[in-house]
């Protein structure tokens, strides 16, 4: 939304700039544009009618009327006052003194509840742990025999007792099983329901009586709109839950609802799930997600993921080589490589400042991960000396290699430009001197300038 | 009237004796109405609260915000509401629309044209024909795919195959399985690695072979963020053509009416990977509103022609834009 945003604000404010003073009518013109990019957002239409209150008094006691550039003054106020609302640092789960941990799962239908308890025991598991997940969604067809195949792949135990028995009590005989076992973790997955639905309401709240969940979370899908805060405040009425898992974050979808249900019931995002696969569900990381949200990208989450995913000797080897600036295209191609590895292209650029703009025209140019197959294809055609210095790639050479990759010359040039900037960009981040926001923001609005 | 599956379905000259409603139906059906007299007469409440009875008696500036209010709230977004309320009030102001009453009405209107973009009807004319659902994930593209092929049987004595091609998710094939027990139709099954596509040229193959009507894929829900997964379903859609020499008669996006701005992107994603014919919204029992469906049908011009109403076999009825618009605007 804010990659919007931030090029709507700079559109107003500076067309407004150059008449010489802004009013605080300017500035009101600039607020209607924010609540738009919220609204836009699915951030609940009361929760965005307060933020910008809120953003607009600041705003003005900021002195942003006097600013040199006003935009970027109120996309830096709008960016500070985002990550407050959406919670300052994240919270950890609950741990119970006497294990098991009892953590359980509520949400509306098809919000992504029992993908989610598989990927957290696993999670779990990941961390040293044991788990254990118990079946208690007995309504929809086949929701057992799915968490039943999810959760042994995540390596779980699985509790489960066919759709016949309530639901309570196989929540209840899987806590005594856990215990027995002297799992540290039980998870318990249950069916989706309506918050309007005071019947299955009243058997939830009867589950996490029985079973007294350390952990109480609702799973939000991304895509939520303006309803998500009507039934997070039914939820919280009928469990009182602690945390929300945002589900399907992967897609392109801004999340204002979720942050909106943090808003009104003052319960912190603690999961977001990014994939279909199992591992594909991260810690949530609220102030990083301001910063993804506004187009600046989510470096550190990337760094982390690298480090998971990214051989350490290699990776070092790489940092020395970016620090020193020392960076060349044969290293880009094992890098590439090592990137296909962190999975799908989109959502590794996705986390990459100021690729917002630079994803929409991937979509837009239709270009995958194919595209990688492309890059492969170019930097293969060249030679050992040509990797390692690609200024020496001119006209001739551009030529030859363009005929050797199939493809053509522009290609192979844009290939080289790209890299030349990725190793400026490399440089700063390796060597610690990581950008702040504003700055690469400023990168990026200079750009879009240009 | 609301609309009725009669003037939903277009059956073209399949014998008609067959789509009488057998009478034994009869008392399941009054249960029926009853339960979705219910789930609407609760979502009008809530919007009627929420635009409050006295709006439409003042029509001053704060009449129109709050208007506005109600239609974002809604889920229509921030644009089609500023369209369709700058049309209302131009219309207030020329003078051509007068008094609350009125004014009230025309909106419902303004939102009905919105809804009833393209064509309104399921074509079944094709035999057999072929319906693809898709849509991202969870959205309850399974489940409507079951209560369909109950209804395209009760209502029209329609014999129905349901394409299990969903072979991504764990235990999708075993979920519509209890489906296709439940509505009482044939299924065809992946068998293992085999691949969408080729469940459906099987379906296709089976349902001639056993003289069905009808032939419903389900599809695995996607992000239709996902390129890949979209060109798969381009090509689910090019075994189709391939297969019969004309695409599917229908392909219907399912749309959960929680959905926000996003499900706006979702269908233009879909649109361009297969030819939409139709939305599915489902969940409206629930409070959400679905006003995302009228975004969808204004700017993408896709109407939607399902609703689901519960998780129930019988949840499931045609569209009625204005039944569906009355509601949005309360009263
Ligand atoms: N309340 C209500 N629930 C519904 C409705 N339609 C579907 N559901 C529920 O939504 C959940 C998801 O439905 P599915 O049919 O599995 O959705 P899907 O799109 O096939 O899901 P994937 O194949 O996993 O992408 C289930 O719990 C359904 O019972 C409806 O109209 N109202
Ligand atoms: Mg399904």
């Amino acid at each position: 939304m804010f990659d919007q945003l931030s090029e709507r604000l700079q559109g107003t404010l500076s067309d407004l700039r150059s008449r010489g003073k802004l009013t605080e009518a300017d500035v009101d013109k600039a607020m209607r544009e924010i609540r738009l990019a919220l609204l836009e957002a699915d951030v609940n239409f009361k929760v965005a009618k307060r933020f910008v209150a809120d953003v607009r008094e600041q705003a003005i006691g900021a002195g942003v009327l006097e600013s040199l550039d006003p935009g970027q003054m109120v996309v830096k106020v709008v960016n500070e006052r985002l990550a407050e609302l959406m919670g300052g640092s994240g919270r950890e789960l609950a741990f119970a003194a006497r294990p098991p941990t009892v953590i359980l799962m509520a949400g509306l239908q098809g919000s992504g509840k029992t993908t989610a308890t598989a990927k957290l025991a696993r999670l779990l598991i990941g961390e040293g742990k044991t788990a254990g997940v118990a079946a208690c969604d007995t309504q929809r067809p086949a929701a057992v025999e799915q968490l039943e195949r999810l959760g042994g792949q995540a390596g779980a135990t699985v509790y489960s007792q066919g759709t016949e028995r309530d639901p309570v009590d196989i929540a209840e005989w899987a806590l005594g099983q856990a215990r027995t076992a002297g799992l540290d973790a039980l998870i318990i997955d249950t069916a989706g329901r309506l918050h309007i639905d005071e019947e299955l309401m009243a058997q939830l709240a009867e589950i996490k009586k029985r079973t007294k969940p350390h952990d109480v979370l609702l799973v939000v899908d991304a895509m939520t709109g303006q309803d998500a805060v009507n039934v997070a405040e039914q939820f919280a009425a009928a469990t009182e839950f602690d945390g929300v898992l945002m589900s399907k974050l992967d897609g392109d979808a801004r999340g204002g609802a979720a942050l909106s249900v943090k808003a009104v019931t003052g319960k912190p995002i603690l999961y977001a799930s990014t994939g279909e696969k199992l591992d594909q569900l991260e810690r949530f990381h609220p102030d990083r997600m301001a910063q993804r949200i506004l187009g600046m990208g989510d470096v550190l989450s990337l760094i982390e993921k690298a480090e998971k995913d990214i051989d350490a000797s290699e990776a070092e080897e790489l940092e020395r080589k970016m620090r020193q600036d020392r960076f060349t295209l044969e290293d880009f191609l094992g890098q590439l490589k090592q990137v296909r590895k962190m999975g799908p292209l989109s959502s590794v650029l996705g986390m990459m400042p100021g690729m917002g703009k630079a994803m929409k025209e991937l979509r837009g140019a239709s270009i995958d991960d194919r595209e990688l197959d492309r890059l492969e294809a170019i930097i293969l055609s060249m030679t050992p000396e040509e990797r390692a210095n690609p200024d020496v790639i001119r006209g001739s050479r551009r030529r030859r290699i363009a005929a050797g990759s199939g493809t053509n010359v522009q290609a192979v040039k844009q290939l080289t430009r790209q890299f030349e900037q990725m190793r400026k960009m490399m440089k700063l981040m390796a060597s610690g001197k990581m950008p702040s926001p504003e700055s690469l923001l400023r990168g990026q609005l200079g750009a879009r300038r240009r | 009237m609301p609309k009725s599956w009669a003037d939903l379905l277009d059956l073209g000259d399949r014998d008609a004796a067959a789509a009488a409603p057998s009478p034994e139906d009869a008392p399941k059906r009054r249960g029926f109405l009853r339960r979705l007299r219910e789930s609407i007469s609760t979502s009008r409440e809530a919007l009627a609260a929420e635009l409050g009875s006295s709006l439409f008696e003042t029509l001053d500036t704060a009449a129109w915000e709050q208007l506005e209010e109600a239609l974002i709230m809604a889920d229509v977004g921030a644009r089609t509401t500023a369209e369709v309320v700058g049309r209302l009030e131009a219309e207030v102001e020329a003078g051509r629309v007068e008094g609350g009453e009125a004014a009230r009405e025309r909106l419902v209107e303004l939102l009905a044209e919105l809804a009833e973009a393209g064509r309104g009807t399921i074509d079944l004319r094709p035999d057999p024909a072929v319906v693809l659902i898709v849509g991202v994930n969870g959205t309850g593209k399974t489940t409507t795919i079951g209560k369909l092929a109950w209804h395209l049987r009760r209502e029209a004595g329609l014999k129905v195959m349901v394409a299990a091609a969903d072979t991504y998710r764990a235990a999708a094939v075993e979920q519509l399985g209890a489906w296709a027990e439940r509505a009482g139709c044939e299924i065809v099954r992946a068998e293992t690695g085999q691949d969408a596509g080729a469940v459906v040229f099987d379906a296709i193959a089976a349902a001639e072979a056993r003289g069905c009507d009808v032939v419903l894929v389900d599809t695995a829900g996607r992000l239709h963020t996902r390129h890949d997964l979209m060109e798969e379903l381009a090509k689910v859609g090019r075994v189709i053509g391939k297969r019969l020499g004309r695409g599917p008669s229908e392909t219907l996006i399912v749309v959960d009416a929680t959905t926000g701005q996003n499900g706006l992107r979702q269908a233009k994603a879909f649109a361009g990977a297969v030819d939409l014919t139709g939305v599915a919204l489902t969940k409206l029992d629930g409070t959400a509103k679905g006003g995302i469906a009228l975004a969808i049908a204004g700017e993408l011009g896709i109407p939607v022609k399902l609703i689901g109403v519960g998780e129930d076999i019988e949840d499931l009825r045609p569209f009625d834009a204005g039944e569906f618009s009355a509601a949005l605007v309360g009263g």
